[in-house]
């Protein structure tokens, strides 16, 4: 299945994209796609746990198994105000 | 509703859309550039959000305040891009019958808004340029 990754902050710096569509198993998992990224990314590797994560635009557990079509965003420290 | 902004804000317009004649207290949060962050000087600040997920968080949040504080109005905005030491990022009003409520519905509503709302700061400072928050908390 597919799902659109969205990137902010810190994280579309590193990543260099403000988003990406991914193919992953079905049961893939948010935590799963973190994974994933500290894998393909040297800056990410020391965070083994994955920053507050959003499915199509709330807050959920990055245990959380996506669907088709999920808009994943993970979410560096936010300092509105 | 909108809570997002790329304008100057305009704090005296947010009030009086929301005061009412009924009210005996306003009061006024806002936010500002400062020059200095732990220890360095900043120069400049660049806001970013994840816009339609802030703008959802903060309705919430704003909800919220209303549901515990029934005798308040409250509004807000919070401006996004780029901004310079002395501009406002965040203007918070509530107004109410009489203060104590509106005091406490208001800084509520900075506090909660700076617990939640994914908006990120990324600093100018002479040294370059930095995310906040990112090196500590993760």
């Amino acid at each position: 299945m597919k799902v659109r990754l969205l990137f902010f902050a810190v994280l579309r710096d590193i990543v260099g994209k403000s988003e990406a569509d991914v193919e992953v198993p079905d049961g893939t998992r948010a935590a799963d796609l973190w994974q994933r990224l500290r894998g393909q990314y040297q800056q990410l590797a020391a965070y083994a746990q994955p920053p507050m994560t959003a499915v199509n635009e709330s807050y959920v557990r990055p245990e959380v198994v996506l669907r088709e079509g999920d808009e994943v965003a993970f979410i560096p420290p936010v300092c509105g105000g | 509703m909108q809570f997002l902004t790329d304008q100057p804000i305009d704090t005296a317009a947010l009030v009086k859309r929301l005061l009412r004649r009924s009210d005996g207290a306003l009061v006024v949060f806002e936010g500002v550039v400062r020059d200095h962050s732990e220890g360095k000087a900043v120069e400049s600040i660049f806001y970013d959000a994840y816009r339609p997920m802030a703008e959802k968080e903060i309705a919430a949040i704003v909800e919220e305040v209303r549901r515990q504080w029934p005798d308040v109005a409250v509004d807000c905005v919070h401006r996004l891009g780029h901004l310079v030491v002395g501009d406002t990022s965040i203007a918070i009003a509530c107004v109410s019958p009489h203060r104590a409520e509106a005091f406490e519905a208001c800084r509520a509503t900075i506090d909660r808004i700076k617990q939640t709302v994914p908006i990120w700061k990324k600093e100018r400072t002479p040294d370059g340029e930095e995310w906040v928050g990112w090196q500590h908390q993760c």
